[in-house]
């Protein structure tokens, strides 16, 4: 195992956090009060260091990253490689099954480890808030963790497809039982619509199964089946007359189509995106940031991962039409986030929520347009929207925690109220919109740049989404933060000083807040940081692509 | 001087601002106003000592010819521009550039820019005093400052983009400074939102740039417009343009699309709408921000795109210009808020510059700029002075429910603030275009070149002298009608009665930037600037575009003789006369005399109805009531756009709503519904139809039972066999 200096990196960054459900396990949720308050610091505290240790892990890969190696579909291209076999079994009638532990980071999936780190990192923060059963969250949150985490490190299809499955059962949990109102509606709703597409993913796994053989290692001269998503990328590996063998079959754009939709409804975009606003309505705040942060990026991750580079020519054959989904998403969802402004309840998660669609698209038409500007820009933007709207819901969860209401009308004049609040909120604010000085500034005009390139109608009408960003943005500012503070605000929050002792925000949120606001700001002036991970991928993922894929523009 | 100690200052001056920016947000409100106020005025008194340094030795020095491309910085000068250029980030095989430089227009800019900053801090000392967000002031202050100084010293259109963007939201913090009051802090989103508009045609024109060139360098992109590789590559369609559009159309949409954002930044003609708006900030932001610098922005960018500018985009850019200047003209009239007045004659005074870079007269646009910065942040500086004044007086007398900015409470002021009223008629003169002012010398210009453009091109190419001059006699009317009604006469109120002159800090401002309006600092000629030096150093740049596209009589002149089809290297266009040229000197005399002649009528007119009132003010605004209110409501702008495109978005916006929470979800629950309701028939179906059959099996299971019972074999073995066929059934499913 090259590169890992003797220490399984990957497995521990990965597994740790099972680690320490097993620890929290072990410790007594008390009796009475008293030590029920005690061992509730210790399972918080637990979790936080638990994330910090994996941020701290993720920091040793990020230092010891080879820029100059590729990934995609050279396996030498990979690092942190850890591979053996994990499930073999002959069975009568159907062959050996083949399942590989097989964990390994190249440019696309490093910037996805380092955020997940991140944003678990300042949410185990933001879990602070959850008084209810707090053992049970922090073992969800745990398992959550590790289910994400998997997902970007897996190069094995089952071992994905696991992790992928895993993540489910404690976002379920966590909005079921620790969420607002409408909880079991918003979880069953969020269950039932990524399983549609799991159920799809499953139909293509294993018909891709079928699909590839690799030499076998323990018989030598033998062929077997694999769900290794590097050797799928190599069509020598297809066998003859299998499901998906011939490129261009009608089969093939329908198991793309089917995988395509499997990824699209966890971006998501527009038609498959009603689950998310009730889910992050109805999710307490720091699953929200996870939701937002983290899984929101498995649905592009596993695009660019798997259905991609699998069928490349029915990316072909589907790629306009993929970027105009991205267009619809953008102009859609920023106009449902203007519409809180009109109609419903007028909740500001909600229009967060809706934004996030909106943003999501940037980097629909970002990888679709298939040009190295536009797929780094993606990936970057991935890892923006990912601290960026972390900080947004964090800021949702401060004003929801004291005031119990999230209405937009309800504030206003907030400014005077908390300053500390208004400023970090501002840098949030903008940096959604796109302002230089910013990573979202950075990301968004190399998605532009890119998806000009290859789709141009589309990306002026992407355009569009930029004005109305900013628009629902500045108007939900001005609602919360400027003209007069409301009669029933005036005091102070917590009149028993007990939870709150000033007005502004506390040391814990603030503690989860700085650190999203220095990576928004550094990224913004010094993008190479993240960019340079991924630059030698994403060149190699457009040579690989290029033979079956639109690439406009200058040639590249 | 050496390049890299030019650039080094230009490097300093662009991060003292910032620097003081930091200072003040994060620790202003510890350090307390006096602080916060030194640093911010030391800060920009540096920077304009440095930028003296800096002009000295671009504008009339000498720097060495060098290229020194090893380091980080790659640095390039020549006679044009010093500058360094530097990789920000990789991406595909290339890398996105960014960089600094001087040439002589931002050697000039840097002067302008510094300078009324700075003696915007010393003035805001007063005007901001009892402000309990002063430090916040100035730390804003300093990072539009900074902002602003990126756009000048860009040698790249990134470098401006990213300016631009963020003057934008300096201008948002700023115009919404008092963000208690609802009026300010829409006025600070509509002048965003408007911007943005124009912003995303800049980025357009950005990207379109990208699509072929790949970069934004100035000097890379713009000689690379007529490389014969580019039109050879083009013929023979190995490179193509995004939506298959010939090389003029892309030139000229690109060149459009970029001004687009000049339209936004400038106030032009439609998206002129929000700076009016914008006099909700305090008023020293209003000189500093919306009068002298960042809205001339709009024109700097016009400016340095000029190269690429193709005769289709010209005439674009001088109609919007002339149309803008005509327009914001005939608005300043009837307004009666002192600013407001201001505020359109900023507009209309934009448009004049745009105007003049769109016909061709880049030198005498460009000056105008400058001049216009001087004066016009005179104007508001002194209409600050004016305001402040009447605050106090209103404090003193405990009222508080008039409108400190309505002229109409004002009137004789000129007894009790004579600096403020001397300052305010000099440069009164100046933006009238009186002879021995600076405001005579570009204006004058600027109108013998669209004379010489509507000559050269005729047809409707006379309607933009027609608008320049119209709006030259309009300007002289107003600013005397604001001058004689704040200043002349008797009080109009108590208030205005017990006004006192202003403190130092207050009034040295103004008699700096009076003075600049004065004719000598730019041309010893009082009715000729063309021998001064700034015409001198101050060069229309070569076009490179292929001469098809220019308009001939912009060509120099041998050239179309000698060639016409050939390529021109761009370089030696240089000292070329034009045609164009030719006839603006031909026309410098007339455009002069016409000109005097129009301000001279425009003030007396004033004088005559506001002064001496020959005319009653009020009975002509009766016997031209339509044209009144039509010009009183701004020509219906604002209601236009709220019923058009906002109603349009807002409706939009319900509809995707709805459309999103009753269609779109509505299905999805539909088919959550419509799978339980199938769920329940086949649990129906399972308890009548299956069970009953699976009942009735028993019942004859175990009536067989009876019989069969003495064959029953082990039923462990039966179970297992059963249990193993289907796992492996199971495994073949989901392998």
């Amino acid at each position: 195992m090259p590169q890992t200096f003797g220490f399984p990196i990957l497995t521990w960054i990965t597994f740790l956090p099972i680690l320490g459900m097993i620890i929290l396990a072990l410790i007594p949720a008390g009796k009475d009060e008293l030590s029920r308050d005690a061992s509730k610091k210790y399972f918080r505290w637990l979790t936080v260091g638990i994330s910090f240790v994996q941020l701290v892990l993720a920091l040793v890969i990020f230092g010891n990253f080879d820029y100059n190696l590729a990934g995609i579909n050279d396996p030498n291209g990979f690092q942190f490689v850890e591979k053996f076999t994990w499930i073999k079994a002959n069975l009568p009638m159907v062959g050996s099954i083949n399942i590989e532990y097989y964990l390994g980071i190249d440019g696309i999936s490093a910037p996805m480890v380092l955020l997940t780190t991140i944003v678990c990192f300042v949410a185990s923060f933001t879990s602070f808030s959850v008084k209810k059963s707090v053992k049970g969250y922090m073992a969800m949150y745990l398992l959550l963790n590790t289910a994400m985490m998997g997902c970007f490190v897996a190069l094995d299809f089952f071992l994905f497809y696991v992790f992928w499955e895993l993540m489910l059962i404690p976002m379920y949990f966590l909005i079921g039982i620790w969420g607002g109102p409408r909880k079991e509606y918003a979880a069953i709703k969020f269950f039932i619509y990524t399983f549609v597409g799991s159920v799809f993913m499953l139909l293509v796994m294993v018909g891709l199964y079928f699909t590839y053989q690799i030499p076998d290692p323990s018989n030598p001269g033998m062929m077997m089946h694999t769900f290794n998503l590097v050797a799928m990328l190599d069509p020598a590996n297809i066998v003859p007359g299998s499901i998906f063998a011939s490129i261009g079959s009608d089969i093939r754009l329908i198991a793309f189509a089917a995988l395509f939709i499997g990824f699209a409804i966890k971006v998501p975009i527009v038609p498959f995106h009603t689950w998310l606003p009730d889910a992050h309505v109805e999710a307490p705040t720091a699953i929200s940031v996870i939701l937002a942060g983290v899984l929101l990026k498995m649905g592009t991750y596993g695009m660019l991962r798997i259905a991609f580079p699998i069928f490349p020519e029915a990316l072909g054959y589907f790629q306009c039409w993929i970027s105009t989904l991205g267009m619809i998403s953008i102009i859609y969802g920023a106009l449902c986030a203007l519409g809180q402004h009109k109609v419903g309840k007028r909740d500001l998660k909600k229009m967060i929520a809706y934004s996030s669609v909106s943003h999501m698209g940037y980097v629909m038409i970002g990888i679709a347009s298939m040009r190295p500007e536009g797929i780094t820009g993606g990936i970057f933007q991935m890892f923006n929207h990912g601290t960026i709207t972390a900080m947004l819901f964090m800021i949702v969860g401060v004003i929801y925690d004291r005031a119990h209401t999230r209405g937009l009308d309800d504030f206003g004049g907030l400014a005077n109220k908390m300053p500390i609040y208004t400023g970090l909120m501002t840098i949030a604010f903008f940096a959604a919109i796109g302002l230089p000085g910013m990573s979202g500034f950075i990301s968004e005009t190399m998605v532009f740049l890119g998806s000009f390139q290859t789709y141009p109608l589309n990306t002026m009408l992407s355009g569009l989404g930029i004005i109305l960003g900013a628009a629902y943005m500045l108007w939900a500012l001005q609602k919360v933060f400027f003209g007069k503070l409301p009669e029933k605000w005036q005091g102070p929050w917590d009149p028993t000083g007990k939870l709150y002792k000033g007005d502004d925000v506390n040391a814990i949120e603030l503690t989860a807040l700085v650190p999203l606001a220095v990576v928004i700001i550094v990224l913004g002036i010094c993008p190479s940081l993240v960019l340079d991970l991924m630059t030698n991928s994403v060149n190699h993922f457009v040579e690989f692509m290029k033979p079956f894929v639109m690439i406009g523009g200058i040639n590249c | 001087m050496t390049a890299e100690n030019l650039l080094c200052m230009a490097l300093i001056i662009l991060l003292l601002p910032l620097l003081s920016f930091t200072i003040n947000i994060f620790w202003g409100k510890r350090l307390g106003k006096k602080p916060s106020f030194a640093i911010g005025t030391t800060a920009l008194g540096i920077d304009f000592i440095l930028s003296c340094v800096v002009f000295y030795n671009k504008v009339f020095g000498s720097i060495e010819t060098v290229a020194n491309t090893d380091g980080f910085f790659k640095i390039f000068a020549n006679d044009t521009m010093v500058q360094a250029k530097f990789t920000w980030f990789h991406v595909g095989n290339g890398g996105i550039q960014l960089g600094l430089g001087v040439d002589n227009l931002a050697a000039i800019m840097l002067l302008v820019v510094t300078l009324i900053s700075f003696l915007v801090h010393i003035f805001s000392s007063v005007y901001m005093h009892d402000d309990k967000r002063f430090p916040r002031f100035y730390a804003y202050l300093g990072i539009f400052t900074f902002s602003m100084l990126n756009i000048v010293l860009a040698n790249n259109l990134l470098n401006m983009y990213i300016g631009w963007e963020l003057v934008g939201i300096c201008s948002y913090l700023l115009i919404g400074f008092w963000y208690e009051k609802d009026s300010a802090a829409n006025a600070g989103k509509k002048a965003f939102l408007t911007n943005r508009v124009g912003d995303l045609g800049f980025l357009i024109g950005l990207l379109m740039l990208y699509y072929v060139f790949g970069n934004w360098m100035f000097d890379e992109v713009f000689p690379a417009m007529n490389s014969q590789d580019l039109l050879a590559a083009l013929a023979s369609g190995e490179k193509t343009l995004p939506l298959g559009m010939n090389y003029g159309t892309y030139l000229t949409l690109a060149g459009c699309f970029i001004f687009c954002g000049a339209i936004g930044k400038s106030a032009q003609f439609p998206l002129h709408v929000w700076l009016p708006d914008a006099m909700e900030g305090p008023t020293p932001v209003s000189a500093l921000i919306h009068a002298a610098t960042m809205v001339a922005a709009g024109v700097y960018l016009t400016a340095r795109i000029y190269p690429m500018m193709t005769a289709t985009t010209m005439n674009f850019v001088a109609f919007i210009g002339a149309m803008t200047a005509f327009m914001a003209a005939t608005i300043a009239i009837t307004q009666r808020d002192f600013k407001k007045v201001l505020a359109y004659s900023t507009v209309s005074q934009l448009g004049y510059m745009v105007m003049a870079l769109g016909v061709g007269a880049f030198t005498s646009g460009f000056f105008h700029l400058v001049t216009h910065a001087w004066f016009k942040a005179a104007l508001f500086l002194a209409s600050g002075s004016v305001i402040h004044a009447m605050h106090m007086s209103m404090h003193h007398a405990g009222e508080h429910h008039m409108d400190p900015q309505d002229i109409n409470n004002m009137g004789g002021l000129r007894n009790n603030m004579k600096i403020t009223y001397i300052t305010f008629l000099f440069v009164t003169l100046a933006i009238s275009g009186v002879p021995l002012t600076s405001g005579f010398l570009s204006k004058d210009s600027i109108l013998a070149g669209t004379l010489a453009f509507a000559d050269l091109a005729g047809g409707l190419g006379w309607l933009v002298p027609i608008a320049g001059f119209g709006a030259a006699g309009i300007t002289a009317f107003y600013m005397f009608r604001l001058t004689i009604v704040a200043f002349h006469g008797k009080p109009k109120t108590e208030i205005a009665k017990n006004t006192k002159e202003n403190s130092f800090r207050v009034v040295m401002p103004l008699v700096v930037l009076a003075t600049l309006s004065l004719w000598f600092f730019y041309s010893f000629n009082p009715i000729n600037a063309n021998v001064g030096w700034f015409y001198e150093k101050v060069k229309m740049p070569a076009v490179t575009i292929p001469a098809e596209y220019q308009r001939p009589y912009m060509l120099p002149l041998q050239q179309v003789e000698a060639a016409p089809a050939e390529m021109q290297t761009g370089h030696e266009q240089h000292h070329a006369l034009t045609e164009y040229e030719e006839t603006m000197h031909h026309f410098h005399v007339p455009a002069m005399i016409l000109s005097l002649l129009i301000a001279g009528l425009g003030i007396a007119f004033a004088f005559c109805v506001y002064q001496f009132r020959v005319f009653n003010a009020d009975n002509m605004e009766k016997q031209f009531k339509k044209l009144h209110t039509f010009s009183f409501h701004k020509w219906y702008f604002d209601e236009l756009y709220d019923a058009t495109v906002i109603g349009f978005i807002l409706f939009l916006t319900k509809v995707f709503s709805n459309f999103d929470s009753k269609v779109v979800d509505g299905l999805v629950n539909a088919s959550a519904w419509i799978t339980s309701r199938i769920g329940k028939i086949s649990g129906i179906f399972d308890g009548v139809v299956i069970d009953g059959a699976v009942n009735l099996v028993a019942n004859t299971t175990g009536a067989l039972g009876g019989i069969t019972r003495k064959l029953q074999t082990g039923k462990i073995q039966t179970v297992i066999i059963f249990a193993i066929i289907g796992l492996i059934t199971l495994i073949y499913v989901f392998a």
